[in-house]
């Protein structure tokens, strides 16, 4: 007969014992790869079957803010900076990698959120939530980059080798949205402030990144830029998908390796206060 | 095998009363867990804090069954939702070995725009089953649900027995250690509810079972050990399955309620001599069941009759006292004082309440019908799942 796994429950937190923790932590995490997937699929089939548009709604968004802007550039209302690609291009990578960007960022708290019923009455890896949401910010990922390749090729600018590299730059988007979310995440899911202030500051934070408007050459709206650890995640993504050299290397791998450290640190929260949140919750 | 599966030592948790103080309490649950200092200042109560669960403590074999008991609000699922770890403990400790297994929220997850085959698959693997074992199961899973015509239709079209139906099969579809049941028993229909208490009647041989449930006849025939909660703690526990139920029973609060009043009021009611205050009468079964009221007539009632009818702790009218020629109460001074005696009683142990009803014999108007008019608990030794265990000789032929 196999070794009965044996589960205790006490008050003291798991951090008492914390080779314990880390071995639980990845045997719920390969646990729930499976229940992950299932519940993407489940909810991005349930998201398109009642729709006609079904997956073009994936860069609606996107397509319409593009327009937004060449149409304010174009009229002359704003004053865009010059840019070494077509300024649609520009706008076009920049909002697919912001909206990727944003997603990853908000979907821990709307993922918890909405599967706080199942989390409150049923015991399951929780990881699974959170993978889950990932799955689908791949899928709806995957959808954008086709539409990006296509227009690329309309154009007709040749990302080359870079291309290759392009995937590591939605990953890395991916995991520095889904490290700050899953942070906020606990809180967010006491208090409903978390969510409306992300979102307000989700829209500063677009016009100091690299999204709309390029780089600016001098002043403090270019060290505005400079401090924002997205600057380099975007330039590089955009760089690698339009045959440009990343400028600044050195300060991606920089904000990955944190982002990494952070996303850790992010889960290990994560899994502490799910047992506070629920019981915070009703059944 | 005999080994012991759960075990809960002195298990305490509290909650609070007001929504905000909730959340600021679990932000500061929320720094201390996370600096790894959880267990302090956790057997003092914060403002607005309560003990929803006190001190509990038990042992559960496999094969036991434990029947958890109480009135709404007095613990039992806090106590399961901690046992099933979705909470934890603020003092004590819980030790459960094996695969654990919930019958608690069915049909949890289900997306209502999906099919139900689809929902299967996402069901199942909440509960921890994989690809494989799901494919190897999903056939026996739409038969036991009996669902095999609709199961490619959006579950939002199911009917809401059905989706408890499906939610139940894929539940008990897991073979686990411990089996915690949360009122399941109430769903579907007659049908599917024998079939349901066949696959536990499977489940439990093998497995500990903690089960949640408010209906006394299903406790007693699965329950091998009892625990009565009563805010938060253990009012009765151990093998006494029966003490236990009639404890429960005795709890509930009598507080007749008039339905419906005329020209007549009750003044006293009396249950074998003993005057009904609030308590629950007790009563032998076989005993003879005597009730006498004292009653206030109008004048102008010159002649009355008098019929009961008697109720089980569900409110389901289980039998009446009612003569196919009704003798008259002759009305001469406004005091009138009758007795009924019902020889034998043979209602099943559990608590029944009376309704009192007077009709004017002459016109044929009802005067007054009292629910709950008075309450008696019937002792007896089994406990059994209708209002009656009749009485009968059984003889083996030669």
């Amino acid at each position: 007969m196999p070794p009965v796994p044996v589960t205790v429950y006490s008050p003291d937190s798991s951090l008492h014992n914390p080779l314990l923790m880390l071995r639980d932590m990845f045997r719920d995490l390969l646990a729930g790869r499976e229940l992950a997937w299932r519940l993407a699929v489940r909810d991005i089939n349930a998201q398109y079957r009642q729709s006609i548009l079904g997956i073009l709604w994936a860069f609606v968004g996107p397509v319409t803010s593009t327009a937004t802007w060449l149409f304010l550039s174009g009229a002359g209302i704003i004053n865009v900076g010059k840019t070494e690609l077509p300024y649609p291009i520009y706008v076009l990578t920049g909002t697919m990698i912001w909206s990727i960007f944003t997603e990853a960022l908000n979907a821990p708290l709307n993922q918890t959120r909405s599967a706080s019923g199942m989390l409150a009455k049923l015991n399951f890896p929780r990881e699974a939530v959170i993978i889950s949401g990932i799955y689908q910010i791949l899928f709806n990922a995957a959808i954008k980059v086709v539409l990006l390749l296509v227009s690329l090729l309309v154009v007709g600018i040749n990302p080359g080798w870079g291309l290759l590299l392009f995937p590591l730059g939605i990953l890395s988007l991916l995991l520095v949205g889904t490290s700050l979310g899953l942070l906020i995440t606990p809180v967010g899911m006491l208090y409903s402030d978390v969510g409306r202030a992300v979102a307000v500051l989700l829209q500063f934070l677009m016009y100091v990144s690299p999204v709309i408007f390029p780089l600016p050459k001098s002043g403090w709206a270019l060290t505005l830029f400079k401090l924002n650890p997205l600057t380099p995640l975007i330039a590089t993504t955009r760089d690698w998908l339009t045959g440009f050299p990343p400028a600044d290397l050195g300060t991606f791998l920089a904000v990955n390796g944190v982002a990494l450290l952070l996303l850790l640190i992010a889960w290990l929260a994560y899994r502490l206060s799910m047992p506070i949140i629920i019981e915070r919750m009703s059944a | 095998m005999s080994d012991t599966l759960i075990k809960v030592e002195g298990v305490s948790k509290k909650f609070c009363r007001s929504l905000k103080r909730s959340l600021w309490y679990g932000m500061q649950d929320l720094g201390s867990e996370l600096l790894g200092q959880r267990h302090s200042r956790n057997d003092q109560l914060r403002l607005n804090e309560f003990w929803a669960v006190k001190d509990v403590s038990f042992e559960l074999k496999r094969g036991e069954c434990l029947g958890l008991i109480g009135c709404n609000g007095a613990g039992k699922s806090t106590l399961l939702r901690m046992l099933n770890g979705l909470i934890k403990p603020d003092s004590g400790r819980i030790e459960m070995r094996g695969k654990i297994g919930a019958l608690i929220a069915l049909g949890a997850g289900f997306n209502p725009i999906l099919s139900g085959r689809e929902n299967i698959y996402v069901n199942a693997s909440i509960i921890g089953l994989g690809k494989r074992e799901i494919d190897k199961k999903i056939d026996e899973i739409i038969d036991f649900a009996e669902l095999s015509e609709f199961i490619d239709m959006p579950v939002q079209n199911y009917s809401s027995g059905m989706q408890v139906r499906l939610g139940f099969a894929v539940a008990s579809s897991l073979n686990p250690d411990i089996l915690l049941l949360d009122e399941v028993m109430a769903v579907g229909d007659m049908n599917f509810a024998i079939k349901c208490f066949n696959r536990m009647d499977r489940l439990i041989k093998n497995t500990a079972v903690i089960f949640v449930s408010h209906s006394m006849p299903q406790v007693s025939r699965i329950a091998s050990d009892v625990l009565l909660m009563e805010r938060g703690a253990a009012l009765v526990q151990g093998k006494g399955v029966a003490e236990g139920i009639d404890a429960y029973y005795g709890m509930v609060d009598a507080i007749p309620n008039f339905a419906l009043e005329g020209a007549v009021s009750i003044e006293t009611i009396a249950i074998n001599g003993e005057p009904y205050v609030k308590q629950p009468i007790v009563v032998r079964r076989l005993e003879d069941l005597r009730i006498s009221c004292r009653l206030q007539v109008a004048p102008e009632h010159r002649r009355v009759s008098l019929y009961l009818a008697f109720y089980n702790i569900e409110q389901t009218n289980v039998a009446e006292f009612l003569e196919d020629e009704p003798t008259a109460i002759v009305n001469r001074s406004g005091n009138v004082k009758v007795t009924v005696t019902i020889p034998r009683v043979n209602f099943s142990k559990g608590t029944y309440s009376l309704v009192v009803g007077i009709n004017d014999l002459d016109t044929g108007h009802i005067l007054m019908r009292i629910q709950s008019a008075a309450f008696f608990q019937v002792i007896g030794k089994r406990a059994v799942w209708s209002s009656f265990q009749l009485e009968g000789r059984l003889e083996q032929l030669p």
